[in-house]
């Protein structure tokens, strides 16, 4: 199974070859994407209302999908830096930097659903409550990430660069988490990782896990479009190094 | 040895020397002066948030000095000569980093009594507030060396240092402010979070020179 593993990573570290693959597997991927989620928004849509939280609960479909991505996004820039930084394969780099705006865009995303739910139930904008604030932290941990891509002109001293803060970062993340939680706890513990018996109902359960499922397609795509396009960069950074025209 | 002191007091040479020290020192005096203009000039509120405030203004005042850390070396190339020094890069680092401390985040911490003064805090919560930044600035000195040895080779990379260092300041600050509050409340053992504070600082030592080395050769390379 890893022996498997390794040769389909080793086969794909040529970019050309990857770039067949993505070339076959865009269309599709982007598809299931858009219909994943439309069908979640279709079930989102005939959700009861909540006896408490009335219509305003349908946030909840985009928003805790979204906090999921954040948290998801950088756990895929940690891997995809520790196999540039340790196995040196080429696609890391390319890989962590297509996906950082794309896991920042949800962090924030995240953050303002949080919000404007929190307008309604808690009568604020914004609380300092625990996770807030720490998915605020995550997005600044983002901008730096990106940040930092942006600003070091040289391609492979900015991935170095970048690959160390992401794997630093990502230790830093759950001493955050934990340190926020204990200053301070308003917000509901997490009901769906009790997964024996998860303290949300089937009728907001299934769709909303659906539409996490999206989300995550969605991810997935909008990464892999940019990855293509990182590839193409450097291509044409290749050939404006040796002067030649720049048509693909 | 010899050379690891070499390292770090010429370090901390530089930084008297260039000036640094009291650039920092009169940075951390002109924040709390402009605190007041901010909030009021009410004596009870001042003591009241006194030590967050403080907290905050060393962390601010310890951010905007990460700059100095490593870039003028680099710049100069000394930094490649530490390179071919015959001790681990890694201990290098540290030499620079405690040259660091002893120089300007020392002062810091002295003056906040002083500047604790200024907002009318209370005698009796500045030993714990001290003991606490003791045991929680070398986190800070630590991680902020990452975040300066990230933005090396970028010029003028201070803002970037600042936005890359941020998260990893929050559970320092956290706890840091809470051993000052537990201070006051009788009741209240500070010791915990002093241990934690410490614990902090003993877990950046062992991770940020190792990172901070990696960033620097990447940087040299």
């Amino acid at each position: 199974m890893l022996k498997a593993l390794e040769n389909i990573s080793a086969f794909y570290a040529n970019p050309t070859r990857f770039m067949a693959l993505a070339r076959q597997v865009h269309r599709p991927l982007w598809a299931l994407a858009i219909g994943v989620l439309a069908y979640g928004l279709y079930r989102v849509a005939y959700v009861p209302a909540d006896y408490q939280q009335g219509d305003s609960v349908r946030i909840m479909f985009v928003h805790v999908p979204a906090a999921w991505m954040s948290l998801f996004g950088y756990s895929f820039i940690f891997i995809a830096s520790v196999t540039a930084l340790i196995f040196r394969h080429p696609l890391g780099h390319v890989a962590a930097r297509a996906a950082a705006p794309v896991g920042a865009v949800f962090t924030l995303l995240a953050l303002i659903t949080g919000s404007l739910w929190g307008q309604p139930m808690w009568g604020t904008w914004w609380v300092w409550d625990a996770r807030l604030t720490s998915v605020l932290v995550l997005f600044f941990i983002y901008l730096g990430y990106i940040a930092l891509w942006q600003a070091i002109d040289e391609p492979t001293r900015a991935a170095r660069a970048a690959s160390i803060l992401a794997i630093v970062g990502f230790i830093n993340v759950p001493i955050v988490k934990f340190s926020v939680d204990w200053w301070n706890t308003l917000h509901q513990p997490a009901s769906v990782s009790r997964l024996a018996r998860p303290a949300l109902h089937a009728d907001f359960l299934y769709p909303l896990l659906i539409m996490g499922a999206g989300f995550l397609v969605l991810f997935l795509a909008l990464t892999l479009t940019r990855m293509q396009m990182e590839v193409l960069r450097q291509r044409l950074r290749a050939r404006a190094r040796k002067g030649e025209p720049p048509h693909v | 040895m010899r050379i690891f002191a070499a390292i770090c007091s010429q370090h901390m040479h530089l930084s008297w020397r260039s000036g640094q020290t009291m650039l920092a020192v009169s940075f951390l005096f002109i924040a709390i002066t402009l605190l007041p203009f901010g909030l009021g000039p009410e004596l009870n509120l001042l003591r009241a948030l006194a030590p967050g405030l403080l907290w905050v203004v060393l962390a601010i005042s310890l951010l905007t000095g990460l700059e100095r850390l490593f870039q003028a070396d680099y710049e100069d190339g000394t930094l490649d000569r530490l390179l071919l020094v015959p001790l681990a890069f890694e201990a290098v680092v540290l030499a620079k980093l405690l040259g660091h401390y002893l120089a300007l985040v020392l002062p810091l911490i002295l003056a906040v009594p002083l500047a604790g003064l200024l907002l009318n805090i209370e005698a009796a919560r500045l030993p714990v507030l001290l003991a606490a930044m003791l045991c929680g600035s070398p986190a800070l000195v630590l991680l902020g060396g990452i975040g300066a040895s990230l933005a090396v080779s970028v010029r003028r990379g201070g803002l970037l240092t600042v936005l890359i260092a941020m998260p990893f300041y929050v559970p320092v600050l956290i706890f840091g402010a809470a051993a000052a509050r537990a201070g006051l409340e009788t009741g209240v053992a500070v010791g915990p979070y002093l241990g934690i504070l410490a614990a902090l600082s003993a877990a950046s030592l062992l991770l940020a020179p190792f990172a901070i080395a990696a960033a620097l050769r990447s940087a040299l390379r």
